[in-house]
């Protein structure tokens, strides 16, 4: 008998989005960005280190519209992350884990961590 | 690495449509996946028009009266239409349920139905289940015993002990939550899924069994249990309500307690 290759069902493509997946997506992809933010810092302090003109380059560059961009987005990354790890160290310790728990502290960290951005930012411009 | 895309020969085309009989008035549209292995063809989306008036209220019963009355040839497996077998498990408007409990009338739309997501497909809703069963095999779900059984009756356990099983020992494996769990889709050579796990659970949980540290030996491996990053889509898809995300946590908190 030929054997068949068999296709593979649809996933990512046809699957409903929930609040808990997609948080849990946004709280991969907020770690990975709160590391390449890092990467900006250690930037700026090894430029403040190697000299003037180094350090006039880069705080140019991160002053300007990149790094307004980074900042709203390393403040965002890092809210949610913030919001979302206190959810993994409750569900850690065996807590909150109802479907409509998980539903609502999933809704909980997305609503403070645009707030928590949105004041931050305020701050930051005020 | 995980792959987000559908293989050439898994992308669904546009199919056949079937439209209503005459004087229907009380359409709804059903689109399904379907893939015949005796064809070179790649997988297909055919739109089956139901009359609603002639057809019972689940979604199984929809399938039953598409097979029976427009279209033979559509497969898919069911057995018991009331819950406990598990056989018609596919996914139905973007989530993992069983046809024959999900009511036509809570879904709004029209309403499309595929296989579990990410598994080898069979022919049409039909998935290749070997490798989750496979996984079901390996935590061994069966009593572990080493000293003798009572000469004069059954091991017995508390009310209390009892309770602590009943819920997770209601699991019907119809695949639901497994092939709902992203982490899965990617993992599913090394990562057990919540069905396997949710069953690891219930043995080890079990006063009566004395293999618990040889189970939690047989988990302990960073993605045999691991995988698991609390998505919770297992939870959520559970078409008998039992929680595999919650018996996963507590799992882990046993791994940990012990290495202590």
């Amino acid at each position: 008998m030929p054997e068949i290759k068999r296709p593979l069902s649809p996933h990512l493509g046809v699957y409903k989005w929930s609040v808990t997946m997609t948080l849990s997506i946004l709280h991969r992809m907020s770690g990975v960005a709160l590391s390449l933010c890092a990467l900006a810092l250690v930037a700026w302090i090894v430029a403040a280190a190697s000299g003037t003109a180094a350090y006039a380059v880069v705080t140019g560059l991160l002053t300007g519209w990149f790094g307004i961009l980074l900042l709203l987005g390393f403040s965002a990354s890092f809210f949610i992350h913030l919001g979302n790890g206190i959810r993994h160290l409750f569900w850690d310790a065996g807590y909150g884990f109802g479907r409509a728990t998980a539903h609502k502290t999933g809704v909980i960290t997305l609503a403070a961590a645009a707030l928590l951005t949105v004041l931050f930012l305020a701050g930051v411009w005020s | 690495m995980a792959e987000f895309q559908l293989p050439p020969n898994s992308r669904v085309r546009p199919g056949k449509h079937f439209p209503a009989p005459a004087g229907a008035s009380n359409v709804r549209r059903f689109s399904i996946y379907r893939y015949d292995p005796d064809s070179s063809e790649n997988p297909r989306l055919d739109t089956y028009e139901v009359d609603m008036d002639s057809c019972g209220p689940m979604v199984l019963d929809v399938l039953i009266k598409i097979k029976n009355e427009i279209d033979p040839t559509l497969t898919f497996r069911r057995s018991c239409r009331e819950g406990i077998c598990g056989s018609c498990a596919m996914n139905i408007a973007g989530g993992n349920t069983l046809a024959c409990t999900q009511a036509t009338a809570d879904l709004q739309g029209d309403i499309k139905i595929y296989p579990l997501p990410h598994m080898p497909v069979v022919k049409d809703l039909v998935p290749d289940l070997t490798n989750f069963y496979a996984q079901y095999a390996s935590i061994k779900p069966w009593l572990q015993t080493r000293t003798p059984a009572p000469p004069d009756q059954e091991r017995l356990q508390s009310k209390e002990d009892q309770e602590k099983i009943n819920t997770p020992s209601a699991c019907i494996l119809c695949a639901c939550c497994s092939t709902s769990c992203p982490s899965y889709w990617w993992n599913s050579d090394r990562y057990l899924g919540p069905a396997a796990l949710l069953a690891a659970y219930r043995w080890l949980v079990d006063s009566r069994d004395e293999a618990t540290g040889e189970r939690l030996d047989e988990l302990e491996d960073p993605f045999r249990i691991y995988r698991c990053h609390t998505i919770m889509n297992c939870t959520n898809a559970c078409p008998k309500d039992l929680n595999p995300a919650k018996a996963i946590a507590e799992t882990k908190k046993m791994l940990a307690a012990r290495s202590h």
